[in-house]
């Protein structure tokens, strides 16, 4: 369903970035600023992307949808709903004014993300303007696409660092016929060696969650499917002779997806939380360091508050293979790079936006 | 910033003068940490690396050497970046666009030792291997935990999972579980400079840029890849495979879109024309019917009841589209022939021709049987045979252009056959490769799909990995100098249809 070419304000985009250039003036990316606190406060001009709308291409058998940067979520959601689609990593909207630019490149992914895939496993082609106010375009609308480096891929979870985002393809997936939960009550490492034990088998798990001594897993799929493994799960799969409970609990249930991936929880409404990312099956953290927790992603994201300082959630992070990130009210706060691999991240950024215009200092400060 | 091939080889020299002063300066360094039986020099011995599985291009090395550690690889590393010597990667060698192809006077770094399997960790459903295990290797050391790793190339015997990171390669089965790159979950990368750099990590994603991402399809020209964490998934519970036949390529075509717009994503959905029925029937005599126009593989699998009901729901759409076969394994033994099968395409296709150009363009699936038929009308204009097996599924196309490359007219007849079709894929909004990387062999037809200012972004990003351009020069991106020359020779679409013909 294609919209009016709006390419007066892509042009005018273009030349916004390129007058920066020219004055080595930083500018400040924004579309719906629904994700400001994600990142370090940048200082500069606005460079407005929500008025950049519209898709500009959706064929349902292709699996694949075109939309300019400044799209709602909604919009694109609703859109792929009406066919029976949906993102497969099911982002985060956290308020209506969500842009499609700003979930790419905060590289945004909800509770389905172990399951089906982050962001950027979706993401198969992109338009962007790099540093210098030149229009580019990487990869494409098909579904594999090696011609050169993978460019709109380093777009996701940039943040608008290496490129102002334009328009972006991504893959869709079909909607499940159905979805259902089961819950169950126990402790953190019966959950953990029960989903550790139920990753081995191909379920249609679409996401788990863990908090206060209750597992939920969600199934997601055809009938057939969600049936057969809700009766596997439910039947065999007891822990400590406890019992999952079938559809007849799930009044509700629904709710706890929806606030897990709008981050609704009472968690998130701490002035700092965490984010550690980590391997699925580490087992339980340290009591010293965490306080509350939700786990989520079968273990692979957890969500804790702490009153230890950022150096020692790092090193915890880090000696588990992960990394972690402080959420707070306006600013987040990312875990350090090694020094190869920040060095790398620079050159990097300089070769995309030599004179470090774009969003300066919004992943990481000296970035 | 120029990039043209002479910048490459600054000195003037003559290369068999360059190549004695390189060996002079080179081998005592390299020997410091290298047991010399791992550094080869004979030339009879390095006819084996002068090139990959697309054979019509080659070039000997310098030397190749073989290291087994990081520490090896960093110590190479660093004597090449002193010495200002070029460096090409090579994993198995089964590449199809002169990937890892050595470049003149240049060390060939081949990767074939570092094959262990570190560690296969069920819990996190990951393996820790060295880039040089075979690709199949990991999915045999995962299945006594019901495990696997997704991405099978058909090459799956022999290719190392260094060079299916190098390609991000694909294979038949990536439609629904993605391909290399979606697959990998950190990698160890040694630098230009000889830097050991960790991306990504043990979790699902890391601190900073997507270094994972970029890394992955980078054909050798950004870092060496030393270590690799692969993801690993559950086999599915059933599994069902079918061989549908068509009478035309518009029905086969058209099935292949119906399919997925009816919201099932198969797990392997492949197509094969004629010519390659035939082929491969009479090499493996697996049951294809032989006088059908197309036929279509399609596997299922999933949930016992889920495969059940899909498996009707894709007869039904293919009955709709007159198929007029339609087999249906009923065993392992049955979906294992017609695999087999699909996978001995390029032996069967070697014994029509003596040499065989793969093309492996991608287009949206509503452009299949549109853009097949184009491409039955430029062969039959080119006077070549052009046989398709490819990944339908995907978009993929692997239209394969036979010929003799002894005869130098024919030779230069395909080649310009398939930057024809190659045009036509972008035409349709699709892309000159899919799976199979672009090397030395696509290195023109990128012209054809980007830009010059696209192309030195590209260059710029190689420069922040490898300032002195030494990691497999020449390839994955062309110099502006050579699209200009190129583009200026080749005669662009939009203008008379088919500008060539009245030379043959
Ligand atoms: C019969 C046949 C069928 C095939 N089928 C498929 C298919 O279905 N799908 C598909 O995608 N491909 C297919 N291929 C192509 C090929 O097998 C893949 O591209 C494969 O990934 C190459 O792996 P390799 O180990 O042989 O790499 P090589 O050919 O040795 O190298 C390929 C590239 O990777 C680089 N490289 C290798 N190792 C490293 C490393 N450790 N670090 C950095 N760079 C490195 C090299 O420099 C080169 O650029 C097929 C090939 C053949 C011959």
């Amino acid at each position: 369903m294609p919209v009016n070419p709006m390419t007066s304000s892509e042009e005018s985009l273009a030349d916004q970035v390129i007058q920066a250039y020219r004055d080595k003036q930083p500018l400040r990316i924004v579309g719906g600023g629904s994700k400001s606190a994600l990142g370090h406060t940048v200082t500069g001009t606005d460079l407005c992307l929500n008025h950049y709308q519209g898709i500009i291409n959706y064929e349902p058998s292709e699996l694949v949808i075109t939309a300019r940067a400044g799209t709602p979520l909604h919009i694109i959601e609703a859109t792929l709903a009406e066919q029976g689609q949906m993102l497969g990593f099911e982002p985060p909207r956290y308020n209506n004014k969500a842009t499609l630019g700003g979930t790419i490149a905060c590289g945004l992914s909800g509770p389905r993300r172990p399951y089906s895939g982050a962001a950027r496993d979706f993401v198969l082609g992109c338009r962007m303007i790099n540093g210098k106010g030149e229009r580019l375009n990487f990869g494409g609308q098909v579904m594999k696409n090696v011609a050169g480096y993978d460019v709109s891929r380093l777009m996701c979870g940039a943040q608008g660092t290496l490129g102002v985002l334009l328009d972006i393809s991504l893959k869709v997936v079909p909607r499940p016929q159905l979805e259902q939960t089961l819950s169950l009550e126990c402790d953190e490492t019966q959950a953990r060696t029960l989903l550790n034990n139920l990753g081995l088998k191909p379920l249609p798990i679409s996401a788990t969650c863990y908090q206060d001594g209750q597992l939920c897993i969600r199934l997601s799929g055809s009938e057939s499917a969600v049936m057969a493994a809700a009766q596997f799960i439910g039947g065999e799969q007891q822990i400590g002779g406890e019992q999952l409970s079938g559809d007849e609990a799930l009044t509700g249930r629904e709710q706890l997806w929806q606030q897990l991936r709008e981050q609704q929880l009472p968690i998130f409404k701490q002035p700092f939380f965490w984010r550690l990312s980590l391997p699925p099956a580490t087992g339980p953290l340290p009591k010293e360091i965490v306080e509350q927790q939700v786990i989520e992603w079968g273990g692979a994201q957890r969500w804790i508050t702490s009153q230890a300082d950022p150096e020692t959630v790092w090193n915890l992070a880090r000696s588990l293979g992960g990394h972690g990130t402080r959420y707070g009210t306006d600013e987040s706060l990312r875990q350090p790079l090694e020094p190869g691999l920040f060095k790398l991240s620079q050159q990097l950024r300089t070769s995309f936006d030599p004179e470090r215009i774009l969003n300066p200092g919004r992943l990481y400060p000296t970035l | 910033m120029t990039l043209s091939p002479d910048s490459l080889h600054p000195d003037s020299q003559h290369p068999e003068a360059q190549r004695e002063q390189r060996l002079n300066d080179l081998l005592p360094l390299l020997r410091q940490l290298i047991p010399t039986q791992y550094i080869i020099t004979e030339v009879e011995q390095l006819r084996a690396y002068e090139c990959d599985a697309f054979t019509t291009m080659r070039q000997l090395p310098l030397l190749t050497v073989l290291p087994d550690t990081i520490e090896q690889v960093q110590h190479v590393m660093r004597c090449c970046h002193q010495l200002d010597i070029p460096v090409v990667a090579r994993g198995a060698g089964t590449g199809l666009t002169a990937g890892s192809m050595p470049v003149e006077n240049g060390v060939l770094l081949g990767m074939s030792r570092f094959d262990q399997i570190y560690n296969i960790d069920p819990d996190n459903r990951t393996a820790l291997i060295g880039p040089g295990v075979r690709n199949l290797a990991v999915t045999e050391a995962a299945a006594v935990h019901n495990l696997y790793f997704a991405p099978d190339p058909s090459s799956q015997l022999a290719c190392s999972v260094g060079g299916n990171v190098a390609e991000n390669a694909g294979g038949v089965h990536c439609l629904k579980y993605g391909l290399t790159v979606h697959n990998i979950l950190e990698l160890e990368m040694v630098t230009a400079s000889g830097e050991l750099i960790t991306l990504g990590s043990a979790a699902l994603d890391a601190a900073g840029y997507d270094l994972t991402a970029i890394l992955t399809g980078s054909e050798g020209l950004l870092g060496i890849v030393v270590r690799i964490r692969v993801k690993l998934l559950p086999r599915a519970e059933s599994c069902r495979v079918m061989l549908a036949a068509f009478a035309t390529i518009e029905d086969a075509g058209q099935a292949i879109a119906a399919v997925i717009g009816a919201g099932i994503i198969p797990a392997g959905l492949e197509m094969i024309d004629q010519t390659g029925i035939c082929a491969i029937e009479e090499l493996m005599h697996a049951g294809y019917p032989v006088d059908a126009a197309a036929v279509i593989i399609c596997e299922l699998d999933g949930g016992e009841a889920e495969v059940e009901d899909e498996l009707q729901q894709v007869i039904q759409i293919f009955r709709e589209l007159h198929a007029t076969d339609i087999q249906i394994a009923e065993d392992a033994e049955q979906s294992t022939r017609i695999w087999a099968a699909r996978k001995a395409a390029f032996p069967a296709l070697a014994r029509l021709a003596p040499d065989n150009y793969i093309m492996d363009g991608t287009i949206p699936r509503r452009a299949l049987a549109q853009v097949w038929k184009q491409i039955n009308l430029l062969a039959d204009q080119y006077q070549l045979q052009v046989v398709n097996v490819f990944h339908a599924g995907d978009g993929n196309m692997h239209p394969s252009i036979l010929f003799d490359s002894s005869n130098e007219e024919e030779h230069q007849r395909a080649f310009e056959l398939g930057t024809r079709i190659l045009e036509l894929c972008i035409e349709v909004g699709g892309t000159i490769s899919g799976e199979h990387g672009i090397g030395l062999e696509k290195i023109n037809q990128m012209c054809l799909q980007f830009n010059p200012q696209e192309l030195a972004q590209f260059h710029a990003l190689k420069q922040a990995f490898d300032a002195k351009t030494l990691l497999n020069p020449g390839k994955q991106i062309p110099t502006l100098a050579r699209c200009a020359e190129f583009n200026g020779l080749h005669v662009h679409n939009g203008e008379m249809p088919f500008p060539h013909l009245e030379r043959f």
